[in-house]
């Protein structure tokens, strides 16, 4: 039973595939063997019956290489403009990305045809590849068809310039492939293929017909055809093993036998990993690339060590996970890794061993881990020649070498200049330990190349000037040979020994220098309190590092990105914004927007992302090592957690902050509305009460304190509206929101201003279908007290008031209307500004905070309060609250609809 | 109605609010004694036996609740809470604690005297009257027959549901003092409903509809907004 059981990390797996399937557009390849077999065309096909069947279609671009046939079946169907590139001096007319992520996102179910997957973008583009760009547009949800021919998949690029001969450089993934949803193979014979040809539908470039005539032979088609229709079938079986595994037909879950691809630091490497990724394929498991950069490896040049790099590149396209690793020694680091990472295959390429005392790699893994099966792959006869002579031109190139050769003889001719006056004193074996003292130095001062130079010079000079004859290159004894072979053996080796241990001393106090300076960068930057300074710090660190211009990028609060002040490098915006936005690294050495002269890398802190640091290499075009890449990483995450931690103590102060303000306002608050009413309270009290005192006071007196009371009432509404209002704006109110009936609310305010109103006719028609409304009755209480009490102001005395609610749709207005003079013509908005007054200077009592406090209140409940002059001439104030979802339970064991509707007044 | 001459004690700590209640209840003929504080608030409400307490809820030596919930314990004196505007919460607290009736300040000596004067006769009346000696209530063209439970309007039955029926009585039965929506809730629902009260308001808008001549201003069951309602004769 538990056999059947699906793995639950596999489901897991499974599952979030599927989610992260149902967010991305759909890839469907028309895969073929060759060009010619009516890709394009079988693609525009499919797409016409999917224009007709209604779904969103544009065609993003397709090479119809003026075939009339294809040129037809694109007839009318909908295009985006394609974007003109300036390129040298020509115009090229490119695919347009951001047309179509435009078209994208305007469309659902958005389908974009788009020819030669494996096409290069020109120079400027975002990507330099057309699948990028591809990637791109599934990952923003839009469908894609494509087509692609078999010699472009990068697995079988090399097996396809192996059969044909023509090496293709336009290559894509196999994961695209692999990962696309749908693959159609457009299958014709050779023969056919071969006709098509001869009767020139088959589009061939000018320059290319050559070799096009080679490509298209009969076996060659033949053979081509056959790897499409299997790597087809591969892909068809993956379904099948993945659908199995789906429907819980698997029983045993096998140990996941995961490769790793060793990539060594000659030409091989390529070779290496795409015999890997094809074992990965085949077995379908994981697997890994790993460098291991080894102290001996610094010693090489600059594009030598690149060469690796671009190998793990070329790994992670192919789908790997790839890695550096820093090591002494390579066999023991690749063990771990492989230990470290459940990886029980290594393959590594097969190298005959230079010198019979020297193991070979395969051997010491053997021996490190001999649980671990390692993998030979054969490797080609030997382009390394050709590499290694590559590298010693570029070394060549390297500053100034040849005077280093220079000096070196020159060294060796002044030892034997300075050698010769003492010859008659000297022993000839202690003038050999001269010019073994010369070849140090020189080791020492040029390096390993002069080193051995001046062992072969000092030789011939030591033989030439001293033993005799001298002055002949002669020897009269044999015994001199030895002297000789073992003068050049010393010196050979004492120069490499010396030079080696020079470059590894150089090297790591290079390295000591980097770490000195990140650990006194992560040091300033600790003590550093806001983001000016982190840029400072972290500009100044790339200055001295790799006399780079660089700028810090930060998102302000309407998440632009703003360059930090001290910015020394100008970034291109939308670079910054591609690496923000994706949080990978772009520009300068990366895969996106290459062509910038900036590299900009995401700072990514624990939290979130923090901004873009962009760097500009101060000379030279050369990208940038391993090494130097790996401390501008580092010094990324510094920064990074540095903003972090800025933004957080910031966070922190302006919470205390916030904290500290609003008990202050809300005891500030509560202190004058005490001290300021209890007063007012005394006032109103005492002038009543002195109308009871004896003797009875006289009716003038009774006048002056009815003043002095109404005074006193009046002051006290001024603070009263004064408090509220600066409660409402510092937003120290907090709603105490109950369900409730309208007319309650409209009882209450109506039984507070009855002293007001009183001769007043008041007509209350709230509609029978008013829902229960979510309401601070208080508050609401007193925006209508507010509202009747102007009402009572500003009109004639007896005149009529009329309160109306109202349902409209999803809120309720209820309105209170007046049959004076009106609102002041053109003021109907600004009397609800606070300190607004419809009339200016007049007699009525009030400092016009009324309705400014109404509008807080009902705003404060999702509503708006207006006023108009009717037609008829009164004023009506309209206050409209939003409905909401009121509850349904009324308490009474009966649910009911419409609880208020239930009774009809009798 | 017969003139009530009553002991009553006033714990305010502001010296001329506290003069002018006193004034104003000496006027009527009531014997005012003052206090500032919790303190000797309890202390003299203990010795003075006062048939009325007039408290003031901001006191510097304690809180105003406090004092109502110990006289409670041994007194039925009405008290009238005075207390300042936007205060709900205190009110509300003060009446659940056993409050009679509140005050805003800034408030008249008219007002302060009709309530004292309304909560007097309440407390008269409820003393005077004996268990089953006047089971009817009359209010406006309402009457209300507590034993058979019937309920007429001008003459015409009247049909309750019980939960209105047992509203109504409630406040009735406790004329002109403040019953908060949790005391109607408990005492109509029962505990576990105390944050339902829009069941006391759909219930008594319906109760209103049915014994109030103009529903929208009501003159017997009058709502104390955001605290509670009061019943007037």
């Amino acid at each position: 039973m538990t056999d059947e059981r699906p793995d639950p990390d596999a489901l897991l797996r499974q599952v979030q595939a599927d989610e992260a399937r149902a967010r991305r557009g759909r890839l469907k390849i028309f895969f073929g063997a060759s060009a010619g077999v009516g890709k394009t065309y079988a693609m525009l096909a499919g797409g016409r019956a999917a224009l007709t069947a209604g779904t969103a279609l544009r065609v993003g671009l397709v090479e119809t290489h003026g075939r009339a046939d294809t040129e037809a079946m694109v007839g009318d169907l909908p295009r985006l403009p394609l974007k003109e590139v300036p390129y040298r001096d020509r115009v090229l007319r490119e695919f347009d990305l951001d047309a179509a992520l435009v078209f994208g996102a305007q469309h659902a179910d958005a389908l974009l045809l788009l020819d030669e997957l494996a096409h290069s973008n020109a120079a400027g583009s975002r990507h330099p590849k057309r699948w990028q760009d591809v990637e791109e547009l599934l990952a923003a949800g839009i469908d894609v068809w494509t087509t692609m021919n078999v010699q472009h998949l990068e697995s079988l690029n090399d097996i396809v310039s192996g059969i044909t001969g023509v090496r293709v450089w336009e290559t894509v993934p196999d994961r695209i492939f692999d990962e696309a949803d749908e693959v159609v193979v457009v299958d014709l014979p050779p023969d056919e293929l071969l006709q098509r040809l001869k009767a020139g539908k088959v589009y061939l470039a000018p320059q290319a017909e050559r070799a096009a005539a080679n490509f298209f032979r009969k076996g060659n088609l033949l053979a081509l055809r056959e790897l499409a229709l299997r790597r087809t079938a591969d892909r068809v079986d993956d379904e099948m093993q993945a659908y199995r595994r789906q429907s819980t037909v698997q029983r045993v879950w096998p140990n996941r036998e995961a490769l790793l691809a060793c990539v060594g630091p000659g030409e091989h490497g390529e070779k290496v990993v795409r015999s890997c990724a094809r074992l990965a394929a085949q077995g379908e498991v994981d697997w890994h690339a790993v460098f291991v950069e080894t102290p001996a490896l610094q010693r090489l040049s600059d594009s030598r060590r690149q060469h690796p790099l671009r190998v793990l590149k070329l790994a992670q396209e192919l789908g790997a996970t790839a890695a550096t690793l820093s090591a002494p020694e390579a066999a023991a680091a690749l063990v771990r890794y492989a230990r470290e990472h459940n990886l029980v295959r290594l393959v590594i390429g097969r190298h005959r061993r230079r010198w019979p005392w020297q193991r070979s790699l395969a051997e010491r893994l053997t021996d490190l881990g001999d649980d671990l099966d390692v993998l030979q792959v054969a490797l080609p006869g030997s382009p390394f020649r050709a590499g290694a002579a590559g590298a010693a031109d570029e070394r060549a190139a390297e500053p100034l070498p040849w005077r280093n050769y220079l000096a070196a003889v020159a060294v060796c001719a002044a030892t034997a200049l300075a050698a010769s006056p003492l010859v008659d004193w000297l022993e000839l074996s202690n003038i050999v330990m001269l010019f073994l003292l010369a070849i140090v130095g020189v080791a020492m001062r040029f390096g390993r190349g002069p080193a051995v130079l001046a062992a072969f010079v000092g030789v011939a000079l030591f033989d030439f000037f001293f033993v005799p004859p001298r002055f002949t290159f002669a020897v009269s004894d044999a015994q001199y040979l030895i002297t000789f072979a073992v003068m050049l053996v010393v010196a050979l080796v004492i120069g490499q020994l010396t030079a080696g241990l020079k470059t590894q001393a150089e090297a790591a106090t290079q390295r000591e220098h980097g770490v000195r300076s990140l650990y006194a960068m992560s040091r300033d930057l600790g003590a550093a309190l806001m983001p000016e300074q982190v840029a400072e710090i972290g500009a100044r660190f790339l200055a001295a590092e790799f006399g780079a211009r660089s700028a810090l990028l930060v998102p302000d609060a309407l998440d632009r990105l703003q360059a930090l002040p001290g910015a020394t490098a100008t970034v291109d915006a939308g670079v910054a914004r591609w690496a923000f936005d994706r949080g990978e690294a772009a520009g300068r050495g990366t895969d996106t927007l290459p062509a910038s002269p900036c590299l900009v890398l995401p700072l990514k802190a624990p939290m979130r992302l923090r901004g873009v640091l962009a760097i500009e290499p101060a000379a030279g075009d050369r990208e940038l090592g391993p090494e130097p890449r790996r401390l501008l990483d580092t010094c990324a995450s510094l920064l990074a957690i540095s903003l972090e931690r800025i933004h957080y103590i910031e966070v922190a102060q302006s919470s205390t902050l916030q904290i500290e303000s609003e008990r202050l306002r809300n005891s500030l608050l509560s202190a004058i509305s005490h001290d300021l009413r209890t007063p007012l309270a005394a006032l109103v009290g005492l002038a009543d009460t002195l109308q009871l005192t004896q003797p009875a006071p006289t009716e003038a007196q009774r006048e002056i304190m009815r003043s002095i009371r109404q005074s006193a009432m009046r002051m006290s509404t001024l603070v009263n509206n004064l408090l509220d209002m600066a409660r409402l704006e510092s937003g120290a109110v907090q709603l105490n929101r109950q369900w409730q009936p309208l007319e309650e609310v409209v009882g209450s305010a109506l039984a507070s201003c009855a002293p007001l109103l009183a001769g007043r006719k008041l007509r209350v028609q709230l509609a029978d279908d008013l829902p229960l409304l979510h309401l601070d009755s208080v508050l609401i209480e007193r925006v209508l007290v507010n509202l009747l009490e102007n009402a009572a102001k500003y009109t004639p005395g007896g005149s009529p008031i009329d309160i109306i609610g109202i349902l409209h749709g999803d809120r309720v207005a209820l309105s209170v209307q007046d049959h004076g003079p009106g609102l002041p013509k053109g003021r109907e908005e600004a009397i609800f500004e606070k300190f607004e007054r419809g009339t200016k200077e007049s007699a009525t009592a009030g400092v016009g905070l009324g309705l400014a406090i109404c509008r807080a209140i009902v705003q404060a409940h999702g509503g708006t309060v207006v006023g108009v002059t009717r037609d008829d001439g009164g004023a009506r104030f309209t206050v409209t609250l939003p409905v909401g979802e009121p509850p349904r339970d009324a308490g009474d064991g009966v649910a009911l609809a419409e609880p208020l509707r239930k009774v009809q007044t009798p | 109605m017969t003139e009530l001459r009553a002991r009553v004690l006033v714990v305010e700590d502001d010296a001329d609010i506290r003069r002018f209640v006193r004034l104003a209840l000496e006027a009527e003929g009531h014997e005012a004694f003052e206090a500032d504080g919790v303190r000797r608030g309890l202390l003299d409400a203990g010795t003075r036996r006062p048939d009325l307490v007039v408290l003031d809820l901001g006191l510097p030596d304690g809180d105003g609740v406090d004092f109502i919930r110990a006289l409670r314990t041994w007194s039925a004196a009405p008290v009238i809470v005075l207390s300042s505007r936007s205060a709900e919460a205190d009110k509300i607290a003060a009446l659940d604690a056993g409050a009679d009736d509140y005050l805003v300040k800034p408030f008249g000596a008219g007002e302060l005297m009709a309530r004292v004067r309304a909560q007097l006769r309440r407390h008269a009346l409820a003393a005077g009257s004996e268990p089953g000696a006047d089971a009817t209530l009359q209010f406006g063209d309402v009457h209300v027959d507590l034993a058979r439970r019937m309920v007429e309007r001008a003459g015409e039955p009247l049909h309750l549901t019980p939960i209105e029926y047992r509203l109504l009585t409630h406040l009735a039965s406790q004329p002109d003092r403040v019953v908060t929506h949790r005391q109607l809730l408990k005492a109509v629902w029962g505990p576990g409903h105390q944050e339902d009260t829009h069941y006391v308001r759909v219930h008594m808008a319906n109760l209103r509809k049915k014994i109030e001549s103009d529903p929208s201003m009501p003159r017997h069951l009058v709502t104390e907004a955001g605290v509670g309602y009061r019943f007037v004769r």
